[in-house]
């Protein structure tokens, strides 16, 4: 193997341990850890989708066919629990982890100790959220938000607090770690300004993280002091705030929600260069636009609150906030969308993803900039013009750009290429049904259906049915997924190179497919023909 | 490395989709409640209900446009720029003229955009002149309406509870067998969207609603109206209507509130002023006890400690800022 001709020196540097619990447990390896990441990402977004699944079969027709009301609202929020902090975000760091490294030249990250505790927290904190669904009481049913003092009714607070806050835990030390990566560890000559956009949106991401995730620590410790302590933070007879409790949250929430977008643009920037086989447009710009709305995202709270009574003012200025986050995230798509023009473009299954990321993410951005408007909010708030919007920027955006990112580094990572026909076929499923389960749902808000209802009035039934119909299939075809990757690992016979697609440029492509597992144990020549926007001097 | 993934029919397939929502744009469904296959917010029937309306479809149009122009110029890129047609790639990437032109254009769509919202802001703001209160309190899972002044005259003791009627809740049980189609009154399907008692009001006049709440937050939302407004414990928030045309109009709450919060909607009965007037006249004759003597015991005897045995036990008593 190519590596080893570099490893004279490192005698303790050979391969991954055979012990199969030394090698996965104790792992201190950025690509193992990396792997960890994602299959747990994959296991959560599974175990997500099902609760996403019982929601829509009970959303198929109206009157109650399946389930209590209540379970329902579990549904809900342990829906919405899992996909964001379980499968959207431990993703994006297991892509962090495995990629970071290899695109800036560094042996691995730079903290591997704390790097795999961040990980193995995660199993734990979801192991207790999950768990609460088996007790008596069932599982937290006050929304994702966890508004108090509905929240403070159920009786499963305590835990759901314990797992927020180790999955906070595990969020800080991730992105301390990602920071500490990206400043210290890069190749010489690779500097910041010319490095891998995705390596860039994961460096303010992980900033958002470091400031947001204590704020919401603060947030569920207040509740379960409230509930357990005989304290009156958002108990209104104590003279308490309940709507603090809604600032605070969305403080937290607002950067949230960009925690899990900006690496879906840094994964698309390197995506549509390789398929376009032209550097990315407006490199500086693109950078300086997800700087731009990472600080936006922290003046930009209270439009979740618009129906809450703020006072005039108030509402004015987060509504003229909001609008702005409109100007850099549409400088993205236009930068995006240049890429393309004079390209010359093939369509593998990463590319389908990234170009149906480009399309029905803006859909998405559509609604939001909508829902920014405040009067117009009055109507559109807690319906299901909301739900379609962040299904909108968070699958089509998000998750589409997650497995836009595993098709394009899947040969990177397994050293085989996956079967190119059955990912179309994914595509297409996921991208048809995708719709079919989320568009209708702007109409069925629009016509006056509020969100997390289990039942619904005869005039929503038929858009209702389409929904679900669209979800059963999208989730079926995530199963098409599931047996790709499984193919790829393990059965795919066809060798990937090392550069594996004609127009991938970076230093992640020049290491051999699959990545060994010490990789630039010896430092990089940085090229700056090779980097993946190309031109860096205008 | 195989291409051409792209087929003509995506194109064709995202024409037609955003033909058909410009196409409910224009043609501006009007009713009040919502109708099987509405594709668009409903216009209302409140003076200030044309604003979100109005701001939708102005919003909604300026997305048709720009998403006609961006995925437009996607398309042709995917169709002329493909290596499978032999396309070379370029290697510009840069155009300064355009990057000033795709900031500054989207900014001044943006101030039109902001100009008009600031608008409909500052008139739903403004609760003063209002000729009559109405105060609406949700509680774990219904609504209580007390009418506290009309005309300038301050009412007593007019207040009720509004819950769910009977036939849509013994419908909505779990496996109940039940139809939800069969929930009707009149022609219309009223299925989760009907009321015991409704809260009536008078057209034509400025209402003034205090909303609050009893245990947990809620919000109160008859989309005819043109806004919702949370309902939060300790809080007193406020906003108006003045309704144009009487008619019922239906809306739910809003805010999740516990296993029942698909199951507390509002209706809101608005009658000619005549009408309304004659209405309270009834409720407040209903809610005076007929036993006249019985008055007189309030301004004086403050120490007639058989009073609480007597007095009348009204739901009023109910009444709490929570």
């Amino acid at each position: 193997m190519a590596h080893e001709a570099t490893h004279d020196h490192h005698d303790d540097h050979h391969g991954a341990p055979k012990n199969f619990f030394v090698r996965w447990c104790m792992s201190t390896n950025h690509k193992d850890i990396g792997t960890l990441y994602l299959v747990f990402s994959l296991l959560m977004f599974f175990i997500g989708g099902s609760f996403a699944m019982v929601i829509r079969a009970e959303l198929f027709k109206p009157g109650m066919q399946l389930v209590q009301p209540y379970f329902f609202n579990e549904m809900t929020t342990m829906h919405a629990l899992v996909m964001i902090f379980g499968a959207v975000m431990p993703a994006f760091v297991g892509l962090g982890n495995w990629m970071i490294p290899l695109m800036v030249g560094a042996p691995d990250m730079a903290l591997p100790r704390m790097n795999n505790l961040s990980f193995w927290i995660l199993p734990f904190a979801f192991t207790l959220l999950l768990s609460t669904l088996f007790m008596p009481g069932g599982g937290p049913a006050g929304g994702w938000t966890m508004y108090p003092p509905l929240s403070l009714q159920g009786s499963s607070i305590a835990y759901v607090v314990f797992a927020v806050h180790l999955m906070g835990i595990s969020s800080i030390m991730g992105a301390i770690n990602i920071i500490a990566t990206i400043l210290n560890m890069r190749a010489p000559g690779m500097d910041l300004l010319k490095m891998p956009v995705f390596v860039w949106s994961w460096l303010i991401t992980a900033f958002l993280l470091i400031a947001v995730m204590p704020v919401l620590a603060g947030a569920v410790t207040m509740l379960l002091t409230d509930k357990y302590f005989g304290t009156n933070f958002f108990n209104a007879a104590g003279g308490g705030d309940p709507v603090l409790f809604q600032h605070i949250f969305w403080f937290f929430g607002h950067p949230e929600v960009y925690i899990m977008i900006l690496p879906a643009f840094g994964l698309v920037s390197e995506i549509i260069p390789t398929f376009a086989r032209k550097p990315i447009f407006g490199y500086k710009a693109m950078v300086f636009a997800i700087a731009s709305i990472a600080f936006l995202s922290f003046i930009v709270w209270a439009h979740h609150m618009f129906a809450v009574g703020l006072p005039l003012g108030g509402e004015i200025f987060f509504m003229y906030a909001t609008m702005l986050i409109a100007v850099p995230t549409g400088v993205k798509v236009f930068n995006w969308v240049s890429t393309m023009w004079g390209g010359s473009m093939t369509f593998e299954t990463p590319m389908l993803f990234a170009i149906a990321f480009v399309i029905l993410f803006t859909i998405g951005g559509f609604s939001g900039l909508m829902l920014a408007l405040a009067p117009a909010d009055f109507q559109y708030h807690d319906t299901y013009f909301v739900v379609a919007h962040f299904h909108y920027v968070l699958v089509t955006g998000a998750i589409f750009a997650i497995i836009a990112g595993a098709y394009y580094w899947l040969p990177k990572w397994t050293g085989h290429m996956y079967s190119e026909t059955w990912g179309k076929i994914h595509f297409w499923n996921s991208v048809i049904w995708v719709n079919v389960l989320f568009f209708p749902q702007h109409f069925l808000g629009l016509a006056g259906m509020p969100r997390r209802i289990p039942d619904y009035n005869v005039a929503f039934a038929n858009f209702n049915m389409i929904s679900s119909i669209g979800g059963f299939l999208f989730g079926a075809s995530q199963l098409i997924f599931l047996g790709v990757l499984v193919h790829a690992v393990w059965f795919s016979k066809k060798k990937a190179t090392d550069r594996v697609w004609e127009g991938a440029k970076g230093l992640e492509w020049t290491v051999p497919s699959p990545a060994p597992y010490h990789t630039f144990d010896v430092p990089p020549i940085v090229n700056d023909a090779e980097l993946a926007h190309g031109h860096v001097d205008d | 490395m195989t291409s051409g993934g792209i087929r003509p029919g995506v194109f064709k397939r995202t024409v037609t989709a955003w033909a058909t929502l410009a196409l409910a744009v224009f043609c501006g469904i009007a009713q009040a409640n919502p109708e099987p296959g509405q594709l668009n917010m409903t216009p209302g029937s409140s003076e200030w209900s044309s604003e979100p309306y109005f701001l939708n479809n102005v919003a909604l149009g300026v997305c048709v446009v720009i998403g006609i122009l961006v995925f437009g110029a996607m398309f042709i890129a995917m169709f002329r720029f493909r290596k499978s047609r032999g396309a070379v790639a370029e290697k510009w990437s840069h155009n300064t003229t355009l990057e000033i032109i795709w900031t500054t254009v989207p900014v001044i769509i943006l101030i039109v955009l902001a100009y008009l919202a600031t608008n409909g802001l500052k008139t739903f703001a403004d609760t003063t002149n209002s000729q009559m209160t109405v105060k609406v309190t949700g509680y774990q899972w219904k609504w209580r309406y007390d009418y506290i002044e009309y005309m300038g005259k301050s009412i007593d003791k007019v207040g009720f509870m509004s819950k769910l009627d009977r036939e849509s809740d013994e419908t909505r049980q779990l496996r109940s067998g039940m139809d939800p189609n069969a929930v009707k009154v009149g022609s219309e399907n009223t299925y989760l969207l009907n009321v015991d008692e409704p809260l009536v009001v008078p057209v034509g006049t400025k209402i003034r609603f205090v909303i609050t709440a009893g245990d947990v937050i809620h919000s109160w939302w008859v989309p005819a109206l043109g806004w919702k407004m949370d309902a939060i414990p300790g809080i007193v928030n406020a906003a108006w209507t003045n309704i144009k045309e009487p008619g019922v109009y239906r809306g739910q709450c809003a805010e999740l509130c516990g296993q029942d919060h698909g199951f507390m909607p509002i209706v809101v009965k608005a009658v000619p002023k005549a009408e309304f007037e004659q209405w309270l006249a009834q409720k407040q004759a209903a809610a005076t006890p007929p036993a006249q003597p019985a008055a007189p015991a309030a301004p004086a005897a403050a120490s007639t400690a058989a009073a609480p045995k007597t007095a009348q036990v009204t739901p009023v008593a109910g009444n709490s800022q929570g």
